[in-house]
């Protein structure tokens, strides 16, 4: 149990059954009266938002979160294969929990999973991933300004913008945290 | 190191503004006749609040107001007396608390509550005019019309329900919180919440011709409280049974329970009808700047230290 003390932004807890993040959260006490603490929280299963004050004295439920590091094996038609290499277990996962993140998977990649009560409910990915694109207009040569984007395909079909001088068979990095294009890695032949 | 002189030399500004509203407050002051006093920092018995804990020092307590040794002044015979200085309150930390912070204090023998309130305007107007004089902006919050509403009136209003009648104390922090003071704040400017219900004037004289209300405001500025005033309650018994309920209640809620100033109860008895009032210095300064967090107008934060 947390006391009312211990919340702060970005602390994690269970509201009957349901695990929250706090995104927002102050400290407030009001002429002579009481100490209270305004929170603003969002679910991390289905992402809503509540808004909640706490007296001093009450309590609030610690969630059972653990986070776990997996690797990304394979997909399997709809859902995706995690193991964990300790314990070979596997984890399948489906778009519900990855969103767009399914589409930045590469395989032996390793990703952080967060459980609550057992059940997988957030998939953190590495900051940046390579890619190969493998469709776009082709670019202007010597044209090296990076003001200026034009859309690309990534093997499994997702478009990102990219600058004018990516051409096919480029290999890009993408910040997995805003799914957009951050430099070349290297030219395709 | 250096990011540590970087933030201290961004607030420039506001320490001046600081410096230059604490001339303004000296300067009125000593234009209406009032002594600028000390009083102990480090005492045996702090005033004793339901929810104002102190912070031990030694045996003793930080001040968590200098309200006690100021009354006994007035007692004395020292009719006018303002006082600056620390005060402490344990555990208070937050955008508009830090637990180590500026009070002025001010007190008015032979006044009551409402020639208090026409000292704070009177106050907040003059330390506007010093401000201009300096060509230093002063924000239209403090230029707005001031609004004067009844407590029972505002909770009626915003809340749905009149805390004189039935008080419940709990329901009253709550909704001040979640229901009033988002209004305060969308409606801008000074406001002033006058008279409370009688259980949450614990130093107040209660209004003669309605003993369930206590005589004690509490100005607001876009939403953020800035003083708390009372006409002062300068009956002894009344003020020790008070005291009385109030070490009861924090017995109760298991919170440490100081012992009784007795110098200052003697003293109650002959102390003459008065006005006083806490202000916050820091958020008063932190209105004035612009700004909505007091870290913008103190040099030295507590956590910093703790580093």
């Amino acid at each position: 149990m947390y006391s009312a003390s211990d919340l702060r932004k970005g602390l994690k807890i269970e509201i009957e059954g349901q695990p929250y993040a706090i995104t927002d959260f102050q400290f407030v006490k009001p002429g002579k009266g009481q100490a209270l603490y305004r929170c603003k929280m969002k679910n991390l299963i289905t992402g809503a938002t509540l808004d909640k004050t706490y007296r001093a004295v009450e309590k609030i439920d610690k969630p059972n979160l653990e986070e776990r590091d997996l690797i990304y094996s394979y997909q399997d038609g709809e859902a995706y294969v995690f193991m964990d290499s300790g314990t070979y277990e596997q984890i399948h996962l489906g778009d519900d929990v990855l969103g767009d993140q399914r589409f930045f998977l590469v395989e032996d990649m390793e990703v952080k999973i967060l459980f609550f009560n057992n059940q997988p409910i957030e998939i953190t990915l590495p900051f940046f991933i390579e890619k190969e694109i493998v469709e776009t207009e082709p670019g202007a040569r010597g044209d090296t300004a990076t003001n200026v984007m034009k859309p690309a395909k990534i093997d499994n079909g997702y478009e990102i913008q990219v600058p004018l001088f990516i051409n096919q068979g480029d290999r890009v990095r993408i910040d997995t945290r805003t799914g957009k294009y951050a430099d070349r890695v290297s030219k395709g032949f | 190191m250096a990011d540590a002189l970087t933030e201290l030399r961004q607030k420039r500004h506001a320490l001046r503004v600081r410096s230059e509203i604490l001339f303004a407050i000296r300067a009125f002051f000593r234009e209406r006749d009032f002594l600028e006093v000390d009083t102990p920092v480090r005492l045996p018995a702090p005033a004793l609040e339901e929810h104002i804990d102190a912070e031990p020092c030694g045996e003793w307590f930080l001040r968590t107001s200098p309200e006690l040794h100021m009354k006994r002044l007035l007692a004395a015979g020292y009719p006018r007396i303002f006082q600056i200085g620390p005060c402490f309150r344990r555990g208070e930390s937050g955008h508009l608390h830090h637990p180590e912070y500026a009070m002025l204090e001010w007190y008015r023998a032979d006044a009551d509550y409402l020639r208090i309130l026409e000292d704070t305007r009177a106050l907040i107007a003059s330390i506007g005019r010093h401000l201009q004089s300096l060509n230093i902006s002063v924000p239209a919050a403090f230029e707005r019309e001031w609004i004067i509403q009844a407590v029972r009136e505002v909770f009626r209003k915003w809340a749905g329900w009149d805390p004189v009648i039935a008080f419940d104390a709990d329901r009253f922090d709550v909704d001040l919180v979640e229901r009033v003071e988002p209004q305060l704040k969308r409606l801008g400017g000074p406001f002033v919440l006058m008279d409370y219900p009688a259980p949450l004037a614990a130093l107040a004289r209660l209004k003669p011709d309605q003993p369930q209300v206590g005589e004690r405001w509490e100005l607001y500025i876009d939403g953020i409280e800035i003083a708390n005033a009372y006409s002062e309650l300068a009956d002894a018994d009344e003020q020790a049974r008070r005291f009385e309920q109030c070490a009861a209640r924090r017995r109760a809620a298991g919170h440490t329970v100081y012992p009784l100033d007795q110098h200052f109860l003697e003293a109650l008895s002959a102390m003459p009808a008065a006005g006083g009032i806490a202000l916050g210095i820091d958020r008063l300064v932190m209105m004035y700047t612009g700004h909505h967090d007091l870290s913008t107008v103190i040099a030295f934060q507590e956590h910093e230290r703790q580093d």
